[in-house]
């Protein structure tokens, strides 16, 4: 059983913070899809097309047939752990600060031998499960769990290095406004954060969900995502205890381009949906970064609740669409310049949301702010990158994948006029 | 498998060991041309007479062999380069002496050797093969010492081996080492600080593991005309094997590629394993050299334990093994430790061994290892020699 994992202590401010290392990142290009599956939460290897031999580690051919034919595919979890051994010494910074390490050999129920992290709980030349997580390198990793769970086994040091779990960490909504965010403080709340805070804009406007924020405790502070002034203002404040910060801020508007006729609205969405997103960038993430390696509660992640939009434009929120797109692509380049602490950035894609009132033309199904919640901190305790929640997001993910320029031409049709 | 041809007529001389460094502020250029030189010198041979040319380095980056005969002025007609590792000597001699039976060259040097500076051992890690950057390395990173724990650790499950069992192998290599004056290990070793040792990964401790360092072997390979001409002792090749990737399907390694070639091992050499008068095996980690001597025919697969316990493995003993210390206790320079066992018997059975001689040996086995490539040594081959002309 592992040890359940005490709240940490308050940080002495005249200690050093730990400077952020990390497990090596170079891979060949065919290991880079084990970290694409994994950054789903999904263990997959390959398969090959011709002999059906699985491989491992990742190739350009098959070891058996030399068909290099090698397609990913899901993998069943189960496995022996044949051989183990506790590494005491490294010449790699990472894993020296976290000696002794527990490696070992399964062989997995699939075929193929593979190495793995050895979670605490389990015992010598156990069954295990193996799951794939990003490591803080961003890379995946095979991990070698307990066959069945064990109490607290979140908690163990490995879990929490592969994961950005909520438990004893402080959060930050960016938009106390949001019709997200009380379902997702709640969700927080049950997951064991230790403070949420959530910025709001306009504090003289009365919204309904602010009684029941400060019901659940969440401290609320002025921030809007639009003044640089106010966002480097509460980074000033709570930046250096923000271990999670999750950007709710949105402006959303139906139309393309000729159902406007100006680019107001257009305007408002960049400010919110881009630039408020790098204002907080700018002003959080430095201090995130830096604070990556710093016990328990260590910086952990970026959150992007973004339209599934974002992918290919979905009318009629046309521009709307448009701002999403561009937030997704600096979330990718957030992740490329959070790459080197360690500091992780999740991306949670959803359809029309059943509490914006802005989608109550649309026909269901609707993403519940419930649901988004739940996707939201299951994506942070499992670790991963991008999370897809709700039905629409899922079948938009899964047709944009099987071909981008027929989903773009689906979404595009133009209706049977005259 | 059909019995190859014969190696007959091919003479191994001028074996040459420089002393080791644990560290070393010169490069593999360096110590490569001193052990050339070393062993030019000992044939009394110069640059220009070498035709054939060979080398096996893990640190001459961003040269190879072709870079290295510029740089040594060398003009061969005959070069090879061999990336094996801890198998590389076998595989050097088997080609090396077919080039000369062919007269493909007539006079061939065959060199390995690597420096170490303060950072190269985890430079040479974090680029040694695609799998194990994939595949080993984000998993604690614990180099070969996590792999061949790996492996000990089933190996000791599967068979019943003991920390005893492995610890006998390294504290009789450290009672030779004390006879090698190159040898890096100056300190006797007993059982009690064997066992007592710090964990490096579990169930590895600090002597189960070799010291990287700095240093190079090598000795020439030419017929025994050439050598007889020379007035040169010599050894004969009785045999020679190698093997890669084998058993790929074991789920983890138990046993190396010699299992599937020691018949034709034995049979070429026309002798068995009892006729050894002494062994040297790879001993990276004490697990491997177990390995070898059952693969090779000395007791059957899961006995090396029990048939190492009756036996004496110094140079005095009855099973003569590792004679100049080995690389636990002579230490590991890089692709020398894929030599120091060929080199230390080409002196043996020549009799040049100095204070290492076992007396009046004739025979002897080498057997080489090399390459975790992922989780498992992917090299292996072995070589009978045996006295041609003793000094």
């Amino acid at each position: 059983m592992t040890h359940p994992l005490s709240p940490p202590p308050r940080k002495d401010p005249q200690k050093r913070s730990v400077s952020p290392t990390r497990p090596p990142e170079v891979r060949s290009r065919a290991a880079l899809h084990l970290t694409a599956a994994a950054a789903e939460g999904r263990f997959a290897l390959q398969r090959c097309a011709d002999c059906g031999k699985v491989q491992y580690p990742p190739r350009d051919a098959c070891s058996a047939c030399l068909s290099t034919d090698l397609p990913w595919q899901d993998m069943a979890p189960g496995g022996t752990l044949i051989a183990e051994t506790t590494v005491q010494t490294s010449p790699r910074l990472y894993f020296r600060e976290r000696m002794p390490w527990r490696a070992g050999t399964v062989q997995l129920d699939d075929g193929p031998t593979v190495l793995a992290h050895i979670h605490g709980d389990v015992a010598r030349h156990a069954r295990v499960r193996i799951t794939a997580r990003l490591d803080q390198s961003g890379q995946g990793v095979l991990v070698a769990l307990p066959e069945t769970d064990t109490p607290n086994m979140e908690d163990d040091p490995l879990m929490r290095a592969l994961s950005a779990d909520p438990k004893h960490r402080r959060v930050l909504i960016t938009d106390a406004r949001s019709a997200q965010a009380s379902a997702l403080a709640r969700a927080l709340q049950k997951a064991g954060a230790a403070i949420i805070f959530a910025g709001e804009p306009e504090s003289w406007r009365p919204y309904p969900q602010r009684a029941e924020l400060e019901a659940l405790g969440v401290q609320i502070l002025p921030m809007d995502v639009t003044d640089t002034a106010s966002v480097q203002k509460l980074a000033g404040e709570i930046g250096g205890k923000t271990d999670i910060l999750i950007n709710t801020a949105r402006f959303l508007r139906p139309g393309g381009v000729l159902d406007r006729g100006d680019t107001g609205f257009a305007r408002d969405e960049l400010e919110v949906n881009y630039l408020g997103l790098m204002r907080l960038a700018q002003a959080f993430g430095p201090g995130m970064c830096a604070r990556a390696a710093d016990g328990v509660n260590a910086a952990a992640a970026w959150v992007n609740l973004l339209s599934v939009g974002a992918l290919s434009n979905a009318r009629p929120f046309g521009a709307y669409s448009a701002s999403q797109a561009g937030a997704y692509s600096l979330s990718q380049s957030l992740r490329a310049e959070f790459r080197p602490s360690g500091l992780r950035v999740m991306n949670v894609f959803f359809g029309p949301t059943e509490e914006d009132d802005w989608y109550q033309p649309l026909p269901p199904p609707r993403v519940t702010a419930y649901a988004l919640a739940r996707s939201v901190v299951d994506g942070l305790q499992r670790g991963l990158e991008d999370v897809w929640c709700g039905d629409i997001a899922q079948d938009l993910r899964d047709r944009f994948r099987r071909d981008p320029k027929v989903l773009e031409r689906e979404m595009t049709l133009g209706g049977e006029g005259a | 498998m059909a019995r190859p041809a014969s190696y007959e007529g091919v003479a191994l001389v001028a074996p040459f060991s420089t002393p080791y460094q644990r560290y070393s502020i010169d490069t593999a250029h360096h110590w490569i041309a001193t052990a050339l030189r070393g062993s030019l010198r000992a044939a009394g041979l110069k640059p220009a007479d070498l035709d054939g040319f060979q080398v096996a380095s893990f640190t001459l980056f961003p040269d190879t062999a072709v870079g290295l005969t510029q740089h040594l002025g060398l003009c061969p007609r005959w070069l090879d380069h061999i990336p094996m590792g801890g198998a590389s000597a076998g595989v050097a001699l088997r080609r090396a002496a077919r080039a000369v039976q062919a007269g493909d060259a007539e006079i061939i040097a065959c060199v390995a050797g690597d420096t170490n500076h303060i950072d190269s051992f985890r430079q040479l890690l974090s680029s040694f093969s695609r799998f194990a950057m994939d595949a080993s390395y984000p998993y604690g990173y614990g180099g070969p010492n996590a792999s061949f724990a790996l492996l000990t650790d089933r190996y000791m499950t599967e068979y019943g081996a003991t920390r005893e069992d492995f610890g006998r192998i390294c504290v009789a290599q450290r009672a030779n080492a004390l006879k090698n004056p190159n040898a890096v290990m100056k300190k006797p070793l007993t059982m009690e600080q064997y066992l007592d040792a710090r964990p490096i990964a579990d169930p590895i401790a600090l002597f189960d593991c070799v010291m990287p360092c700095a240093g190079a072997e090598a000795f020439l390979v030419m017929s025994e005309d050439r050598a007889q001409s020379l007035n040169l002792p010599y050894a004969r090749l009785a045999a020679a094997i190698e093997r890669h990737n084998a058993h790929a399907d074991d789920p983890i390694q138990l046993r190396g590629g010699w299992t599937m070639d020691v018949d034709v091992l034995w049979d070429q050499a026309g002798m068995g394993p009892q006729e050894m008068d002494l062994v040297q095996t790879y001993d990276d980690y004490p697990v491997i050299s177990m390995m070898q001597i059952e693969d090779l025919g000395f007791c059957a697969k899961g006995d090396g334990p029990a048939f190492l316990r009756d036996k004496g493995l110094t140079v005095a003993g009855d099973f003569p093994h590792n004679t100049s210390g080995g690389q636990l206790s002579g230490g590991q320079a890089g692709a020398a430790g894929g030599f120091i066992g060929m080199v230390e018997a080409i002196r043996q059975v020549t009799g040049q061994a100095d204070g290492t001689q076992v007396p009046g040996a004739e025979r002897a086995l080498v057997s080489g290892f090399g390459m975790i490539n992922f989780d498992r040594g992917l090299c292996s081959s072995a070589a009978v020699l045996t006295s041609g002309a003793r000094a």
